[in-house]
Formats: C-alpha cells, sequence, structure tokens
C-alpha cells in the first residue's frame, strides 16, 4: 500500500454511549491486568512483604495464647490489605500520575467518559489485586494451618462483591478528589495508609474498638466487609462481630450507592474546576 | 458563511499564580493569552510560531478543552469549546512534543490500541490501521516493544501515529519536533505534510519555535508573543513586508563594547542583534536600505572592529519576527528564562 493511501484512510462509524463506555473501561482495565504479568517484582513487595506483618500477628496471637481464630482473622485481613493497598496507591492518587506522564490530557480531550476511565482503573485494579490476595490467602493458610467453615457461602460473595464495589466507589471518589492534587496527593496517601489500618482492623476484631469508634471506622467499607467476612468464616467469628452480617451488608449496599453517585458528581464537578483553573495539564501555580 | 475549522474571538487567558501563604493576599495574574483572534480554514495546516511562554500551549490547551479561557470564545470543528466540548472532542486529536504518554510496560501497539478505543475505534479495525500507520513510519519492527524502551525519537513517531489513528478532523500538534534529531523531524515533518495532503478536509494547527520548520510546512503563520497576536499571514506575505529592507549578515572582531543600542539609534538602522561567541561577533541588521551599510560599517571601524565577512540575504521569518517583537525569537527566550519559576 502506498503511503499515500495510508494517509488517506477515513475511519469507519465509531461507537458511542453505552459502546464507548465499555471499550473504555475494557482499555483502561488492560494496563493494570497485563503490566501486573510483566512486572514480576510485585511478588516480593505485595506478598512476601504483607506476609511479614501477617506473621508477626500470628505469632504475637499464639505467644499470648489468644483463641485460633485471630490467626486466620489475621490472615484474612492480610489478604485484604492488597486491596486497601490498591485503592490508596493505584486508584485515589493514579491521577496525579497520570497528569504528570500527560495521559490525564488525552483522557479528558477524548470524547470517553472519565468516569469510564476511573471504572477501568478500579477493574483492572480489582482483577490483579484480587490475584495478590488469594496468594497471601492460600500462603497464610498453608503455613498458619488456618481453618474455615463457611456458613454462608452466598452471604460471603455478596460480602465480597460490595465490599469491593464500595471500596473502589470510594477510590472513585478520592480520585476525582486528587484531581486538583499535585505532588501533595503522594503525602496524602502516605498519611491515611496505617490510620487506615487501625481503623480497619486489619489484623484484629473492630469489636475491640468502642462502639462509636468502631461506627466511625465503618464509614470505610473494608471495615464492615472484614467484619462480616470474619463472621461468615470463622465458627466463632459471629461472637466477635460488630454488627448483625446482615445489617453490615445493607450498608455496604449504602455505601456503594454513596460511593459510586458521589463520585459521579465529584468527577464532574472536580473535571470543570480542574479545567477553569488550568489544572489538568499543570500543577497548582 | 466561510467553514472554518477553527475559530477565535478575543480570546484571552489569565492565570491567578498563588505565592506562599503570607503571599496570599497578593495574588500575581499572569495574561497568558490576550484577544487572540484567529481563524483557520478546513484543510489549512496552520502554524502558531513564538518563543516558549509566548502563550502557543496555552491556545492549544484552549482549543482542545483542556482549560477555559477567562474571555472571549473559540470554535473548533464549528462547535463551541466550552458550552460544547463533548461535540468537539469526537473530532479533535492532540500530540505534544516530548510527551511521555500510555503506559511503558505496554507494548507500541498495545498503546496505541488502548487510546484508539478511547475513541470508539473497533479493535478490528484499530488494529489493522495501527500496522499501516507504524509501517509508514518506520516503526512496524517495533510494534511489539515496550514503549518505556523506545528512544526519544521513536516514541514521538508513535505519539504522531497516535494523533493520526482516530482520524481527526483537527489535529493539534504542539512542538511535534522538540528535541528530536535532524533525521527524526524531517521524517516528523514529511509525515505532517502528507496527513495533511492526503484528504483536504483535514485540518492541523502545529506550534512550534523552530522558524524552519513553520517556513517549511505551514500554509499560514501567526506570530505570538507574550500572549498577543502580532502577525498572521502566508510565510511569503509576511517576508514580502520585509523585502524592502536590506538585511545584512555581519561577522566581525570582538565587538569592543559596542552596544546593540548604539546601532539600533542610528536613523537607517531598523533592527539590529548582535550576539558574540568564541571571539568572533554576530551582527543582524535590518536596514532601510543599503547605502546605511557605510553607515554601519564607519561605526565599526570606529571602535577598531574588523569586518570578516558579511552577506545580504533574503527576509526569513525569523527577521519577521524580529521586525514585530524588536528582538531575535533566541533573545526573548534568554531574557525570558530567568523569570521562570519565580
Amino acid at each position: 500500500m502506498k503511503a499515500s493511501e495510508s494517509l488517506a484512510y477515513s475511519a469507519s462509524e465509531k461507537v458511542i454511549g453505552w459502546r464507548l463506555f465499555l471499550k473504555t473501561i475494557l482499555a483502561r482495565a488492560y494496563p493494570r491486568i497485563i503490566g501486573q504479568q510483566r512486572e514480576k517484582s510485585w511478588i516480593f513487595f505485595e506478598i512476601f512483604m504483607p506476609m511479614l506483618a501477617v506473621a508477626a500477628y500470628v505469632y504475637v496471637y499464639r505467644a499470648i495464647g489468644a483463641p485460633e481464630e485471630y490467626v486466620g482473622f489475621v490472615v484474612v485481613g492480610g489478604a485484604m490489605t492488597a486491596f486497601w493497598m490498591n485503592v490508596l496507591w493505584s486508584m485515589s492518587s493514579q491521577l496525579y500520575w497520570e497528569k504528570e506522564t500527560g495521559n490525564l490530557a488525552l483522557y479528558i480531550m477524548a470524547p470517553n467518559s472519565m468516569m469510564a476511565v476511573l471504572l477501568g482503573m478500579a477493574l483492572g485494579g480489582l482483577v490483579a489485586t484480587t490475584m495478590r490476595a488469594v496468594a497471601i490467602m492460600v500462603l497464610g493458610t498453608l503455613m498458619f494451618q488456618v481453618q474455615f467453615s463457611v456458613s454462608s457461602f452466598t452471604q460471603l460473595f455478596a460480602v465480597f462483591f460490595l465490599t469491593m464495589i464500595a471500596l473502589y466507589g470510594m477510590g472513585m471518589m478520592s480520585a476525582s478528589l486528587f484531581l486538583l492534587l499535585s505532588r501533595e496527593a503522594w503525602h496524602i496517601s502516605n498519611l491515611a495508609q496505617e490510620p487506615i489500618y487501625l481503623a480497619s482492623g486489619f489484623y484484629f476484631p473492630i469489636k475491640s474498638f468502642n462502639f462509636w469508634v468502631a461506627a466511625a471506622a465503618s464509614f470505610i467499607p473494608l471495615t464492615l466487609g472484614l467484619d462480616a467476612m470474619r463472621q461468615l468464616i470463622f465458627p466463632s467469628g459471629a461472637a466477635l462481630g460488630f454488627l448483625n452480617v446482615n445489617l453490615e451488608i445493607t450498608v455496604l449496599i449504602l455505601l456503594c450507592i454513596v460511593f459510586l453517585i458521589g463520585a459521579k458528581f465529584l468527577l464532574d464537578y472536580m473535571e470543570r474546576l480542574a479545567i477553569r483553573e488550568g489544572r489538568i495539564t499543570e500543577s497548582r501555580r | 458563511m466561510p467553514d472554518y475549522a477553527i475559530e477565535t474571538e478575543d480570546l484571552g487567558r489569565v492565570y491567578k499564580i498563588r505565592g506562599n501563604k503570607k503571599e496570599s493576599e497578593l495574588r500575581k495574574e499572569l495574561v497568558a493569552l490576550e484577544k487572540v483572534n484567529l481563524t483557520v480554514e478546513r484543510g489549512e495546516l496552520f502554524g502558531l510560531l513564538g518563543p516558549n511562554g509566548a502563550g502557543k500551549t496555552t491556545l492549544i490547551k484552549i482549543l482542545t478543552t483542556l482549560l477555559a479561557p477567562t474571555s472571549g470564545w473559540a470554535r473548533v470543528a464549528a462547535h463551541d469549546v466550552i458550552q460544547s466540548p463533548n461535540l468537539v472532542r469526537p473530532r479533535i486529536n492532540m500530540v505534544s512534543g516530548g510527551e511521555s504518554s500510555g503506559y511503558g510496560l505496554l507494548t507500541v501497539r498495545e498503546n496505541l490500541w488502548m487510546f484508539s478505543q478511547f475513541y470508539g475505534m473497533p479493535s478490528k479495525e484499530a488494529n489493522h490501521r495501527i500496522v499501516e500507520l507504524l509501517t509508514l513510519v518506520g516503526l512496524q519492527d517495533r510494534i511489539h516493544t515496550k514503549s518505556s524502551d523506545l528512544s526519544t525519537g521513536l516514541r514521538q513517531k508513535m505519539n504522531i501515529v497516535r494523533g493520526f489513528l482516530t482520524n481527526p478532523e483537527v489535529l493539534f500538534l504542539d512542538e511535534p519536533t522538540l528535541g528530536l534529531d535532524v533525521g527524526a523531524s524531517r521524517d516528523v515533518r514529511n509525515l505532517i505534510r502528507g496527513w495533511l495532503d492526503a484528504d483536504k478536509k483535514r485540518t492541523l494547527l502545529l506550534t512550534t519555535h523552530y522558524m524552519v520548520e513553520a517556513e517549511e510546512l505551514c500554509d499560514r503563520v501567526a506570530i505570538i508573543n507574550k500572549g498577543r497576536v502580532l502577525a498572521c499571514d502566508t510565510p511569503a506575505n509576511l517576508k514580502r513586508d520585509l523585502q524592502r529592507d536590506a538585511i545584512f549578515e555581519i561577522e566581525t572582531s570582538p565587538l569592543n563594547g559596542l552596544s546593540n543600542k548604539m546601532l539600533a539609534d542610528q536613523p537607517q538602522v531598523k533592527k539590529a542583534a548582535l550576539t558574540e561567541m568564541n571571539g568572533v561577533a554576530k551582527l543582524e541588521l535590518v536596514l532601510v536600505d543599503e547605502s546605511a551599510l557605510a553607515t554601519v560599517i564607519n561605526i565599526l571601524s570606529q571602535n577598531n572592529i574588523k569586518v570578516m565577512r558579511f552577506t545580504k540575504r533574503e527576509p526569513t521569518l525569523e527577521d519577521v519576527f524580529m521586525d514585530r517583537v524588536g528582538q531575535r525569537m533566541e533573545d526573548v527566550e534568554k531574557e525570558d528564562a530567568p523569570n521562570e519559576g519565580k
């Protein structure tokens, strides 16, 4: 084919509407899923390192003679930490990196919806992180001989998926806020990491908190998600649970709605604001 | 009614520059664009020529819906960029020089495919098109290379392919040859011209601070400095205005303290620019007529400056810029550089 013929090409009909929305989600999810296959360093940083924290808590609990369920609590918490890290570093502050590389301008300038870009980031992150979480769960179970006894698979799946939707919805909402930020996004993520570890009860049941502290911590979807999952997979989990599982599922549904709708509105608002203030391509002047 | 691809009226953008907390009440304003009135017809390759910080990128950002103007309006592909950005976006694309968009872990093909999906291109067609365009730019053997492994020049070719891939009505290229070597720049320029010539309905707006690039490529050029459009016409017409002047380049021994002003103050000297490097000085002069050269030579000999070589030449866009701005583009950039980051 001659060069002039190649350049003279005219595109066939491009899809719009919901088909463009779906294409955008899949296209943006692709680098996350494929990237994980090509960069193997995550095996060390995101499986081996969290396993050290899990092991530390397990040995503490065993040393003080805590009930064996606590070991299971820690392993499940360790696996779910992967999702929190992913939301914090690869959702919330991601738009800062996208701005630095110039991708953000290309996303906004294209006819796709930014909401689809965020959903794609979330979907890709969720798929990639599930592999990490499963790896931690399997390793932890084998290493520490954790015994599971699932009381309801249906509820367990419902809790997991609702937790993920709410958690990634929260990530999308905070990503919108971070649209205006520059390097401070990185510092805010750093600042949020440890308090959320504590408040979500990654390594202990949140029932140990005062009721109101636990209720406030429930704003973070992982808190109730973890609590409900532990109640459903350990025989004495219900006794250590914060709220009834059905109530926790209801709250998780509400959190899903709030975070997803919030993300949509906040994203629209922040995009307009960023365009007005000139922050899509540049940091704060 | 003329069918303009780009139209602006009194377009302006003022940035508010925030200082630290103590200075928060003293917010400074930076006028990046001021009353820009431009029309670009469909099929045109239009150049924005100006030094760094002239407002070229700000104008492109407004036209590509990434930045709101603070005054005036702009239309691209017949749609208002502020009122109807969703009608503008499917019709445009943009490539910036030195951009590092995409994901380094993805291959060239995967990166291009990803961006094509954001425009709703069918995957099969996108993949076919990617191969065609990569072959055209000589990147077909790198189709499965991770983009992080590409050199700057190859990466820029990939970016240009990204711009062409979606077949936009209006393509914006912001300094597309920035940082490229001579060969890569030539390839990119050939590609740009070829793309535009292949379909007369396509429009391309290019910003550059390379005079030769603007002269070689553009149908029309707007000279922009400090946010204002100072001239807008075909390169030939812009130069024609200067053809009645006599333009000389003179190489001399060191200037012995001779200043630009001492020459520029002479009534027959319209513009003068002096540079000195490695013991050789270069004077670029725009004179009212050739007879004024004698006056200049006199001044030089009074200052014990030896003339080593002189040439008379045809005006270039650099001369047009100097005529309109009063300084060479290089000098404007040097002058503005210390203020950057303040």
